[in-house]
């Protein structure tokens, strides 16, 4: 335990003085920053055609009729931060010729992969959490409504969901550190992951669902939620998707905004009257959200496997 | 079993179908400094994996400080210093923080790190380069900086593989004399892996050679070159125009001549004793014989090493 403190510690160091660390931070930062000019523009505009109570969290999700909510920017920041924490975790190591140093020293081997990833998280859920905390305190003072107790606890199971989500990129991409040599195939091999969830699952989802059950002008009803069923099973497949969902369920109880294009949980919510409270919107991002832990875990844990394994070879 | 620091019995490892150590006894004895030789792809390296437990054997026995590497791995490598062939630092560390970060790895006091930081960089001599960032030194500072990188954990033995390669000849010199004084000072015992015959030579005890996975020779130099040469000192090598048989009669005919061979034009004579004046005085004086070339060399390594190639 004392080894992986050791290495926890070294790497928290070489992140927080890394450039990519600073460079990532002021991103995030200035996106949130305008994300939140944008929502101060809007706010006043969607909490009047709002019906829920809600108003601190529109802070998060009210976009512009330009530039998207937060919401939307985080849901594509997170995956580049949880890839560019992880990517080259291992192999620099290895590249280095650091690894066969680090591990003739008397430590097991696993307290250098479970130092490296308690430090990645720990350094992403800093930059998520401060962002969406610094976003709190200056709606706090401009708009001057204090969040509910509601409010704080969607806002604390949001950054949790949040960090689960980097988690998993950063997992998935200490995987690929793990198994190739190169940094620079393991970053394009997790960025080409990432464009597929984020992009190309919904083009697919979509031609599949039109295909199977095309959506006409004469389109039964049936064959509309047909199409919407298989629409949605698809897009469920991908990481991205059901964090979309987990946190529009979180953050909008009451659907009356949209703020990401074809949401499908959100044109559900649409329908609702009544705003979900937070037992049932938590019953409802549930799975989503265990979905996201088991994909980290498992990434985690294959990195994990693969990482004891393998034999360090003299050349 | 005592006296042996390390000891491997029939140590196999397969890479699939490949053989790449095949059935190595080896011992060797507390406080020497070893040296393991062989080509590349003689499996030496492999060997130094599986001391220190980074590699599974496929079968046979390991004993090092009296432990199993594959159960006790860590006891080991508390005690064990491995400097690899190309070793890595963070370059963006200091020396002396590359060297704090090892010590808390060894779990080596904290009150305790800046004097030992401060000894082993003064052992290396690279005080004055404490405080500067690793990516700043030459190839042989870095090597030295490993040297004080496996002392940091006061080890009992120390594993070099490929210690001098790519370093010119003074600084490899400087890393041996190190090495030879911590041996004789400290009693560490040093395993080195070197293509340098030469170098490793001037400071090893004893030496083992490897082809193929398997120990091919062991010994110091005097016996393994009496195993090649016949013990012999010198080797005069005589290069004539005429008969070499007659020659080789009167040759053989002097006091001290302990072996003599030839090929189509060349003598080869094995002795104790530097006989050029008198070899070449039976040369001149014979007719018809034209002495074009006489040189004498005492055996290297070297020597002992490119003959047991050429046996093997």
């Amino acid at each position: 335990m004392k080894s992986v403190l050791t290495i926890y510690r070294k790497e928290l160091a070489d992140y927080f003085s890394s450039k990519k660390f600073l460079i990532l931070l002021g991103l995030v930062y200035l996106t949130g920053l305008t994300s939140i000019y944008v929502s101060i523009q809007n706010i006043r505009a969607a909490a009047q055609s709002s019906t829920d109570a809600f108003v601190f969290l529109k802070l998060y999700t009210t976009a512009g009729d330009v530039l998207p909510s937060f919401l939307y920017f985080l849901s594509f920041f997170i995956p580049i931060i949880g890839i560019v924490f992880g990517f080259d975790a291992i192999n620099t190591e290895r590249n280095s010729k650091n690894l066969s140093r680090l591990l003739s020293q008397p430590i097991y081997r696993d307290s250098i992969i479970n130092g490296k990833f308690l430090a990645g998280i720990t350094t992403m859920s800093i930059i998520i959490g401060s962002i969406i905390m610094i976003i709190a305190g200056i709606g706090l003072r401009i708009i001057g409504v204090p969040p509910s107790s509601e409010e704080i606890l969607r806002i604390l199971i949001f950054i949790f969901i949040c960090i689960c989500y980097g988690t998993f990129w950063m997992a998935l991409s200490m995987l690929f550190s793990v198994i190739m040599d190169k940094t620079a195939t393991s970053i394009l091999t997790a960025i080409a992951i990432w464009i597929f969830f984020f992009f190309f699952v919904q083009i697919i989802a979509n031609a599949i669902a039109n295909a199977m059950a095309p959506v006409t002008d004469n389109a039964t009803l049936a064959t509309q939620i047909k199409n919407f069923n298989i629409d949605l099973g698809i897009k469920r497949i991908s990481p991205a998707y059901l964090f979309t969902e987990s946190i529009t369920i979180l953050l909008i109880p009451s659907g009356s905004q949209l703020f990401l294009r074809a949401v499908t949980t959100a044109d559900i919510s649409k329908m609702l009257l009544n705003p979900l409270s937070l037992g049932q919107s938590l019953i409802q991002v549930w799975p989503q959200t265990v979905a996201i832990i088991a994909l980290a875990i498992i990434c985690f844990a294959i990195s994990y496997i693969v990482f004891i394994k393998q034999e360090i070879r003299s050349t | 079993m005592d006296n042996y620091i390390i000891s491997t019995k029939n140590l196999t490892k397969k890479y699939g179908s490949k053989t790449v150590v095949d059935n190595l006894n080896l011992s060797i004895p507390k406080g020497q400094i070893y040296g393991l030789l062989g080509p590349n792809g003689a499996g030496k390296s492999t060997v130094i994996l599986m001391l220190l437990g980074l590699a599974e054997p496929s079968s046979g026995d390991i004993s090092v400080l009296g432990y199993k590497p594959t159960k006790d791995p860590l006891r080991i490598k508390s005690f064990t210093g491995y400097l690899p062939e190309r070793v890595g630092f963070y370059e963006d560390m200091t020396a002396a923080q590359n060297l704090e970060y090892t010590a808390l790895l060894n779990s080596i006091p904290e009150k305790e790190i800046p004097s030992k930081i401060d000894e082993c960089l003064s052992i290396v001599g690279l005080q004055k380069e404490k405080n500067i960032v690793v990516k700043q030194f030459s190839k042989g500072m870095k090597q030295r900086l490993g040297i004080a990188d496996v002392l940091i954990k006061n080890p009992q033995l120390v594993i070099f593989d490929e210690l001098t390669e790519g370093l010119d000849l003074e600084v490899a010199n400087q890393i041996l004399e190190t090495i030879f004084n911590l041996n004789k000072d400290k009693k560490i015992t040093f395993i080195i892996s070197s293509h340098q015959l030469n170098l490793v030579q001037k400071i090893c005890h004893k030496v083992g050679i490897m082809s193929k996975g398997k120990l091919i020779g062991e010994g110091n130099m005097a016996e393994l070159s009496k195993n090649m040469f016949g013990g012999n000192k010198y080797l005069i090598e005589v290069e004539i125009i005429g008969d070499v048989n007659n020659v080789i009669e009167k040759i053989k005919s002097l006091k001290g001549i302990k072996t003599v061979t030839s090929t189509e034009n060349a003598i080869h004579i094995g002795t104790d004793e530097d006989l050029r004046q008198d070899v070449s005085k039976i040369v001149t004086n014979m007719d018809g014989i034209i002495l074009t070339k006489m040189d004498i060399k005492d055996f290297s390594l070297e020597d002992v090493y490119l003959n047991y190639f050429k046996e093997v």
